[in-house]
């Protein structure tokens, strides 16, 4: 028996007036259908860690495209004076001076599309292995998940800055943004594709997929158009943080001194050349290191919100 | 149990194999000269040359190098280092100090963060949570030698709490600092395990059951909560072990820890491109054994671990 109490709501067990428990069975009728996108989207506009992280990542975002816009001096083709070289900061020279000589505000404004487009090119390997490896294994099973998971394990079984040691060490004399995205994606895409694995195992039993075998839809066209879309959730939230994890690999790898070459304007590059004069002179290893912090720190918290967002289970532990 | 030991065993065999090949091929079956890449910009001589072309075996077909280099790992050869040094001598030397700056690290953020997050998970959404979590998250976004380099010149150059770079002989003041610069990684994500676990555990029935029979809260939160919670957090110690006694690598090189991570950074700044493989390729097989170990373990200590395929 239904009863109509309102316009929006339509009550299916006793009159409101009737029970105390006040339209704990309502459900609204005429509104759009609720799904994950859009209460992701509701629960993470609500946070103000959200904007804070947004705001930053744009801001970073535009650095990184437009570098002139922040800095007056363009530090690839300004040369570097040494007569200043550690100097202190002087107008026009907020940051102070490198070693060379160079302006350290300029260099850093200038190594943030480094930053960026070695995390982006990272992610999209990770993603497009990540998403071959894990969707084919968790789908199909059998002998096709042994074998893609066993490669996995083997992947996953080298720490990904080691590989990226032995790849950039090989290849010395062809040091680039490609190089090293490639160094460092090619070892970190297995955990990508575990996740993946293990959302596609659980979301395969669902009854829609039944349902879809039932009618004969045939298999790849489940994969890629009930699968994926409904298992891609933990992936989007694990490769926001993945992007802050091959910003600070190829730091770690430049600041090494295998990552890249002299000539890119990069923050580990910067911070390799400071970490000499730690001691009488640290600001030029502080800026640097500061510039790479906030960008990681951003990623991480935008990272965050995504995984609370999509997650309804971690919402429930905030 | 032996079953499962078996098990575990046989499937180790190949990524083992897998690994090695891959760190193999990566380095010798590259086009061009393999001895040439590695030392990038820097010519080595040709006595040099022929004598890494020897160890290596490069005149045979890229399958024997691969064997002959696989039956030499199961003599215990690892090779020679740069300095002339077999590499199995210096593994000797170096690990004792790196399994000590390992076990202090790991006491370090074990014991820190198991506090913190407890604390945090029995007061979620309170002033301390919330600043535990802001707390964690940049620890989390610091690269660790950005965190090194500020303990560094805070505690060494600044307060003099420290000496800078630890002395000959590795004594146990000196590794303090390391050991709490690496812990600091690992110390965010054991708060916020700790704490996602406690939260989850304070909401079970049997907690429930604990309060309403009158049980103080003084005996709730350590016999009750804290004991269930600790699963996962002690699975990630584990694991985490592993990663300490091969991720050490620039926290080693930077406070100058004479322990295996060192012996590798001093290769990759020097650009000794061969001894750096073979550096690698045993942190790797060190990984592998303890995260071994570490699961044979696990199902001693878990019977239900062993009864997944």
């Amino acid at each position: 028996m239904s009863n109509n109490t309102s316009r929006s709501t339509r009550h299916f067990v006793a009159p409101l007036e009737e029970t105390p428990l006040v339209a704990i069975d309502a459900v609204k009728v005429d509104e759009k259908p609720s799904n994950l996108w859009i209460d992701a989207w509701r629960d993470a506009r609500r946070r103000p860690i959200f904007w804070i992280s947004g705001v930053l990542i744009l801001l970073i975002i535009a650095v990184a495209l437009l570098p002139s816009l922040f800095s007056p001096i363009n530090p690839l083709t300004e040369e570097c004076v040494l007569s200043n070289s550690n100097g202190d900061p002087t107008a026009g020279h907020l940051l102070g001076f490198t070693k060379q000589g160079c302006d350290v505000y300029a260099r850093i404004i200038y190594g943030t599309s480094t930053s960026i487009s070695v995390g982006l090119i990272v992610i999209l390997l990770t993603t497009v292995l990540g998403v071959a490896f894990g969707a084919f294994g968790g789908f199909f099973g059998g002998w096709v998940d042994a074998t893609l998971s066993r490669l996995g394990d083997i992947f996953f079984s080298i720490p990904y800055i080691l590989a990226a040691v032995v790849i950039m060490s090989v290849l010395s004399q062809y040091r680039s943004i490609w190089t090293i995205s490639l160094a460092i994606g090619l070892f970190a895409w297995p955990s990508t594709a575990r996740v993946l694995r293990a959302e596609i195992l659980r979301v395969k039993q669902a009854d829609y997929i039944t349902a879809s075998e039932a009618l004969g839809v045939s298999r790849m066209k489940i994969l890629f158009q009930h699968v994926l879309p409904n298992s891609i959730a933990p992936v989007i939230a694990i490769t926001t943080i993945s992007l802050a994890g091959a910003i600070v690999a190829e730091a770690t790898l430049s600041f090494l001194g295998v990552g890249l070459g002299g000539s890119i304007m990069s923050w580990g590059n910067d911070i390799n050349q400071a970490q000499r004069d730690i001691r009488v002179h640290p600001q030029t290893l502080i800026w640097p290191s500061l510039a790479l912090s906030i960008t990681v720190f951003s990623f991480i918290l935008l990272g965050e919100v995504v995984r609370d967002a999509l997650d309804p289970k971690a919402r429930a532990l905030r | 149990m032996t079953g499962y030991i078996f098990r575990r065993v046989l499937q180790a065999i190949p990524v083992f194999f897998g690994t090695t090949f891959l760190i193999y091929f990566m380095v010798f079956a590259m086009p061009g000269d393999p001895i040439i890449a590695l030392f990038g910009d820097k010519t080595p001589s040709a006595a040099v040359i022929e004598q890494l072309r020897q160890q290596y075996h490069l005149d045979q077909p890229f399958i024997v190098q691969y064997l002959i280099y696989i039956g030499g790992i199961f003599r215990g050869d690892f090779g020679i280092s740069f300095s002339g040094e077999p590499v199995t001598q210096i593994l000797a030397r170096t690990f004792p100090v790196t399994i000590r700056l390992a076990v202090l690290a790991l006491l370090f953020q074990s014991i820190a963060g198991i506090v913190v997050g407890l604390y945090s998970g029995l007061r979620k959404g309170k002033l301390f949570d919330s600043s535990a979590l802001v707390v964690s998250l940049i620890l989390i976004s610091l690269p660790i030698f950005v965190i090194a380099y500020v303990a560094q010149y805070v505690f060494g150059v600044q307060l003099g709490w420290a000496r800078t770079t630890v002395g000959p002989g590795a004594p146990l003041q000196d590794l303090v600092m390391p050991a709490l610069v690496l812990a600091s990684v690992s110390f965010a994500q054991i708060v916020r395990l700790t704490r996602s676990s406690v939260i989850e555990t304070s909401g079970l029935d049997f907690v429930r059951t604990a309060y309403s029979k009158g049980l103080s809260r003084r005996r709730i939160v350590p016999v009750h909560i804290l004991r269930n919670s600790l699963i996962p957090v002690v699975t990630f110690l584990a694991t985490d072990f592993g990663v300490l006694l091969v991720g050490a690598t620039v926290t080693e090189g930077i406070f100058n820890v004479p322990g295996v991570g060192n012996t590798l950074y001093q290769a990759i700044i020097r650009g000794e491109g061969p001894t750096v493989v073979s550096f690698v390729t045993v942190m790797v097989l060190l990984y592998l054994i303890v995260n071994l170990v570490v699961d044979l373990l696990y199902g001693l200590l878990d019977p239900r671990i062993r009864l997944v395929k």
